[in-house]
Order: structure tokens, then sequence, then C-alpha cells
């Protein structure tokens, strides 16, 4: 047996467990979801083919329509935010000479908090009446929204309360930030650049990499949300209602309508809509990031 | 066919479930291969220990397993499909209702028939959420029925009479209501009456002479013009007390469970509430001058709406003998009193009163406050007492709706409509009725 033979073997031994999960886990639930998506299928009864009877259902619920526009808001406030105030808090970190580690830690520490504790957290400081962030605002004269019952202000409110986790996007910047090559800060101030031409025209091309990454994994992510606002306005006897249609994302009507009303076919066609969404926007952004993100060694 | 099935099952929660982005909620159930293992029922107290340990001395051949903590749709769907489901389930007698409707319980009639369980010992309200077209899915536990709190010096303070706190004449409610609570701006400091919508709608509905189903839970009603009467009244109350956004967020600020809880606090002057609550209130704040009043329809009747727990066995279980002999050793009347005994003697090694054990077993109750229960130093307790045991028999509930989950939904989604402004009573509740229907005509194809 030749080495190029005998090594091949061992890659997909070594390959094996992961590829054998990737099959069961994930290619088998998928192709499983497809042809639910065709039946009528309550857990309890066997499935019974309805054709394409669930996503012609699904074009004619307005629910569906809600939870994809609530998730789409929230996906365009949340992603440009938490790119935004990460690459600037990581900017401000990697020039900081003494106590980088320190906040750094400091930063990531709320990644750390379990999803359902942060969002009964941020239910008392987002309460409109008693919350400490409209006591914080009124110390600037500012009457504050109520965040957590005012349908128009509930999703501006979740979106404050996802960049708790900013932390983790910081961190895969100032990563990034450490492998810019300083010569090219010394090219640019020779050429006249200030700071702000410098972060322009020398950061921004070198980590856009690791910038177009950090979009497309919060987008996929913004677009599946669903354990922080599950917790605060749907979670223990509040599955119905009560709060309304707000912070109702497409994934927790998508829980409701599996495991609430017992709809697993229609679930699984409101899935692969899903699927089909995120494919189409990851595909508009790949297509965007041959123009706008720049590779080392190749022509831009 | 059944490992078949079993595939299917595992493969769609598994694939719902990545798509969700959510988990498990633990090891999946494995039941023994002998004994019997319970689903969603805890053991926080004596008044589960002791009914669990008299099963076991009547049973010591039959080893139980408590699984402990709420009862979770999603893994006791995921049980019944994959064919391994638990013995019992313990779960909310409205959440049992939609399991039924799916023909995922298995009707107990034979079972009730061979243990000679008097039926007429159950509070026909209880058995009515566990009955379907004509056969008993499940032995009702706990009965909770709906009180009138009245927060007595609150109500002093701002120049009323407490026994004014009435919700017979809407008019005159409506005004007290508006003299009871406090706004300021854009600030609510006092919520003066709460009628705790939509979750209460049926209670208020009902109130008004209309239920929101008929008997036997297939035609919704949600767009008689009572219920949107009903609607338009308690949703106008919340509207007079600053609108909802500050209305509810008051009402989230309460610290609800503890010693400066809204009615110690006077944040809160009157409100309907079930039973339970006024343990609470009598443990964490005793000096709290609160009374306990029936709600009262238009004419002045006292009534209220019951839900609570059962006992269910899922189809497909090794040994449904067995499971019901659990079901009805648990839920008969010696057991109750049993267990009422033990939590008033654990009770009074505490030093703490005993306040009574409300089940859905007439029987248990009457032998119970009879010869268990005495006056509480507490009269909070004893005014609790008296107005409940005298709903329990007064309380409706609603039937088994297929699709339960999806009408509760239908009108508690319309009723929060109307509060935030988004829809007129009319509109919202006709909306609802469309969509109730629907989900309804789903669930029975």
């Amino acid at each position: 047996m030749s080495v190029v033979r005998r090594e091949s073997r061992w890659a997909w031994f070594f390959l094996a467990p992961w590829l054998i999960g990737l099959a069961l886990f994930t290619i088998g639930p998928t192709i499983a979801g497809l042809v639910l998506s065709f039946t009528d299928y309550d857990l309890v009864n066997p499935p019974r083919a309805v054709g394409v009877a669930n996503y012609a259902d699904l074009l004619a619920d307005p629910k569906v329509g809600t939870a994809l526009w609530n998730t789409a808001v929230f996906t365009v406030l949340h992603v440009p935010l938490q790119i935004v105030l990460a690459l600037a808090i990581a900017v401000l970190l990697h020039r900081m000479a003494v106590a980088r580690g320190f906040f750094r830690t400091v930063l990531y520490l709320p990644v750390m908090t379990p999803p359902v504790a942060m969002a009964a957290m941020f239910l008392l400081l987002l309460n409109g009446q008693t919350g400490a962030i409209n006591e914080l605002l009124s110390w600037f004269g500012v009457d504050g929204p109520q965040w957590t019952t005012d349908p128009g202000w509930i999703k501006p409110g979740l979106v404050l309360m996802s960049l708790w986790t900013v932390g983790s996007t910081v961190v895969i910047y100032l990563a990034a930030l450490s492998g810019v090559a300083p010569e090219l800060y010394e090219a640019a101030r020779l050429d006249g650049a200030g700071r702000w031409g410098q972060f322009w025209h020398v950061t921004l091309p070198q980590i856009s990499p690791t910038v177009y990454f950090t979009v497309l994994v919060n987008t996929i992510a913004s677009l599946q949300t669903f354990t922080e606002a599950y917790s605060m306005f749907f979670g223990a006897g509040a599955q119905s209602g009560t709060d309304g249609d707000a912070a109702l994302f497409y994934v927790i009507y998508l829980f409701q309508q599996a495991f609430g009303a017992l709809r697993m076919g229609y679930a699984s066609a409101l899935a692969w809509l899903l699927f089909l969404i995120i494919l189409v926007v990851t595909a508009f952004q790949v297509r965007a990031s041959r123009r706008l993100v720049h590779y080392e060694g190749s022509p831009r | 066919m059944s490992s078949l099935r079993t595939a299917i099952a595992a493969l769609t929660c598994t694939a719902l479930l990545a798509c969700a982005g959510c988990g498990g909620v633990g090891a999946a159930l494995t039941p023994e291969t002998a004994g019997l293992t319970t689903m969603g029922f805890g053991l926080p107290d004596e008044h589960a220990t002791a009914r669990v340990a008299a099963y076991r001395a009547a049973h010591p051949e039959t080893p139980v397993r408590i699984v402990e903590g709420a009862f979770d749709a999603q893994q006791f769907l995921s049980s019944v499909a994959a064919g391994r489901p638990p013995d019992l389930v313990y779960a909310d007698r409205t959440t049992l209702g939609g399991f039924i409707a799916r023909g995922a319980l298995q009707p107990l009639d034979d079972c009730v028939r061979r243990h000679r369980v008097d039926l007429g010992q159950f509070r026909s309200a209880a058995l009515g959420q566990l009955t379907y077209q004509g056969r008993l899915y499940g032995l009702p536990e706990f009965n909770l029925v709906r009180v009138l709190l009245v927060g007595e010096d609150t109500v002093r303070a701002a120049g009323v009479a407490p026994e004014r706190v009435s919700t017979t004449d809407w008019g005159a409610l409506a005004e007290l209501t508006d003299r009871l609570s406090e706004v300021d701006g854009n600030r609510l400091r006092r919520i003066g009456f709460d009628p705790k919508v939509p979750e209460f709608l049926p209670l208020w509905a009902k109130a008004n002479g209309a239920d929101l189903v008929s008997p036997d839970g297939r035609t919704p009603r949600l767009d008689d013009p009572r219920v949107v009467e009903a609607v338009a009244f308690t949703t106008d109350l919340v509207r007079r007390q600053g609108g909802w956004p500050v209305f509810k967020a008051l009402r989230d600020s309460f610290d609800t469970h503890g010693a400066r809880n809204e009615f110690a606090t006077g944040q809160e002057a009157a409100r309907p509430m079930e039973n339970w609550y006024i343990n609470t209130l009598a443990n964490n704040s005793p000096k709290a001058a609160v009374s306990v009043r029936p709600f009262t329809d238009r004419q002045g009747n006292p009534i209220s709406y019951a839900s609570g727990s059962a006992w269910g066995i899922p189809v497909g279980v090794r040994d449904p003998a067995k499971a019901c002999e659990f079901a009805v050793t648990m839920t008969a009347a010696d057991t109750w009193f049993a267990a009422a005994k033990a939590r008033k003697e654990a009770l009074a090694r505490k030093g703490r009163p005993y306040s009574g054990t409300y089940t859905a077993n007439r029987v248990a109750d009457g032998r119970i406050f009879a010869e268990l229960y005495s006056a509480a130093s507490v009269p909070l307790i004893d005014a609790g007492v008296r107005v409940v045991l005298d709903l329990q028999d007064k309380a409706f509930a609603l039937p088994v709706v297929p699709a339960g989950l999806e009408f509760t939904q239908a009108y508690e989604g319309a009723a929060h409509r109307v509060l935030t402004g988004a829809q007129d009573p009319a509109g919202a509740m006709r909306q609802a009725q469309r969509e109730a229907e629907l989900a309804i005509e789903r669930a029975r194809r």
C-alpha cells in the first residue's frame, strides 16, 4: 500500500466521527424536514401527505409576515450596531498600552452569562416604570420609552440588550487588529494620513475579511434569534399572546407551531423557508464581499 | 413500522431544534423495565411526598420514578413519538386538553370503572376539562379558583369604602378605578383596579353572560357581542390608568412573591386573582390588610373560573393498569387527607399556620376543612378559606378545545391588540373568531 493511500485511509478514519455526526444530526434531519414539510404530522399520529399545502398555508399565514418583519428589523438594527460598536471598542482596546488584557476579559465576561439569566436581568433594567435604563435617561432629562411593553419599543429594547454580548466580536477584532503590519501605518503616516485616514485606508481593508466573517455569522445568528426574546415574552406560561406579536421572531413562531400547535409538517416548511432566506442573504453577502473585502495578495 | 415512526420523530425533533437553535431539556426519559415513571410532577412539599409515599406503601412491588420538574411539552411529545412515553403525565388541565384532542392520552373510563371510582366526588368543572367526546381522559388534582383581592388600606386612603369594590356594576367599577389609580404624567404610581386581561377574559365574558366556546369545545364564540363588550370594558379600565405600556410595565415591576408586594406597598388597590396568592400574601406580608371577595357577574352572583392540574396516561404505555392505579391513589380522598395532615404537621413544626388544601375532590376538601383546618392566626387565610370553599362548585372552566393553544392565542392576542390600540374590540374579536375557527377546523381534520 502506498504512503498516499495509507495516509488517505487514516484521514478518513479521523474524519469519520465528524462525518457520521454530520450525516446523522445535520444532513439526515434536514432531508427528513424537507420530506415532512409535505406532510401533516403532529408527532402523535403518523405523518399524512398533504402535497404543498403547508407551503400554501405559509403564504396565507399573516403571522409568518409579522415574524419575518420582526426578524428582519432586529437583524437590520442589531448587525450594524454590533459590528460598529465592537470595532470601536476593539480599536480603543488595541491602542491601550496597559490593562488591555483586563478590559478584554471584562468585556468578554457578559458572553458567559446564560441567555435566560440575561433576559431576566434586562426585563428589570428595561422596565419603563422602574428600570435602571430609564432612570439613567432621566438624569439627562430624557423621558425613556416603555421598552418591554410598548410594541413600538420592544424590538429596539431587544437590540439594546443584544449588545450586551458584544465582547465576543470584540475579541475576534482584537486578534485581527494585532495582525495588521505596523509598517503599513508607518507608510500611511509618511503619506500624511491622520488617525481616521489610517483607520479607513489601512485598518479597515486589512481586517475586512474578519469584518466580513462577523457580519456573516451575526446575520445568520440574528435571523435565528430565539432564546432571549422567548424567555422575556413567551416563556413560563406566557406562551400565548399576552405580550402581543412585537417580539414574535421567526424561530419563536416556528417553535410554537412545532411544539405548541403540534404542526410538525408546517414547522418543517417554516424551517425550509428560513433556510432559503438565509441562503439568499448569505449569497448576497458573498457577492458583495467580492468588491468590499480585501485579501492579502489579491488585487483590489 | 414503529421503528420507522421513531426514526421520523427523532429526525423531526432534531431538525426543528437544530433550526430553532435550541437544545433539549436534559436526558430523554427512559422508563425502567418495570415500575412507573412520571413526568411533570415534583415533590416540593408533603402534599406530594405523602401521597407518593402512600402509593409506595400500598404497592411496594411497583417502583415509582418521579422525574421532577415542570411538564415539558417538547420532551413529552418526543417521548410519545419515539414510542417511549412516561407512564403518567402531570400537567395543567388546559395543557392536557390539547393532548387529549390530539389522541396522545388514553381514555380512563375502564380504569375508573375497575377501581370503582365515584366520579361524583370530583368537581364537575375540573372533570369537564378532561372529558372529550363523552370520554374521560384524566383525573384532576389541585383546583384553583379566581377571587377578588382588595387592599383595604389603599382603598380607604383613596376615600373609598372597601366594600364598594365590586365587579357587579361595571360603570361604578370604572369610576372607582379612576379614583383608586394614581397617574402622574407618563408614570403610573398605583394601579386602581387590574382586570387581569387578557388572561382572565373568560371570567369577564362569563360575568357578562357569554362563553368563549361552545360546551363541546368545537365552536368558538369570540365575536359574541357580550364577549366584545367584556373586551371593550376591561381594556378601557387599563386605558384609564395610563394605557397598556405603562400599566404593564408597573405590573411587571411588582415584587409579587415578596414581602414588598403590590398590596403591602400600596402599588395596587384591587384585582381578581387565583386563590393561591392568598397564601403567598399571608406568608409574606401577614400585616397587609387585604380582603378576599368573590368575583361577581353583572347580576351580583358570585362566579369564578377554575383551573388546575391533572394526571393523564399517554397512549402506548406498557402497563396502563398500574398507571391507572397510581392516578387513582393520588387523587383519592383518603390519600389527600393523609397528605393534608402531613402538610399541617410539617407547617406546625416550622411554627406556621396551615391554610388548607384545595383539591378537585369534593369529599377530600370536605374532610380536610372539617377535621384538619382550624381558624388561623392570619385573618386573610380565614377570609380566604370561606370565600374559596364557597366558590369551588360555582366555578366554570373552558372545555377541551382542539387546538387549545391557538384558541387561547387567538383571544389573548385580540385583547392585546385592543390594549395597545392596534384594533377596536369588535374588529379584534372578529379576527380572533376567524383564527380560532381555522385552528379548530385544522386540528379536527
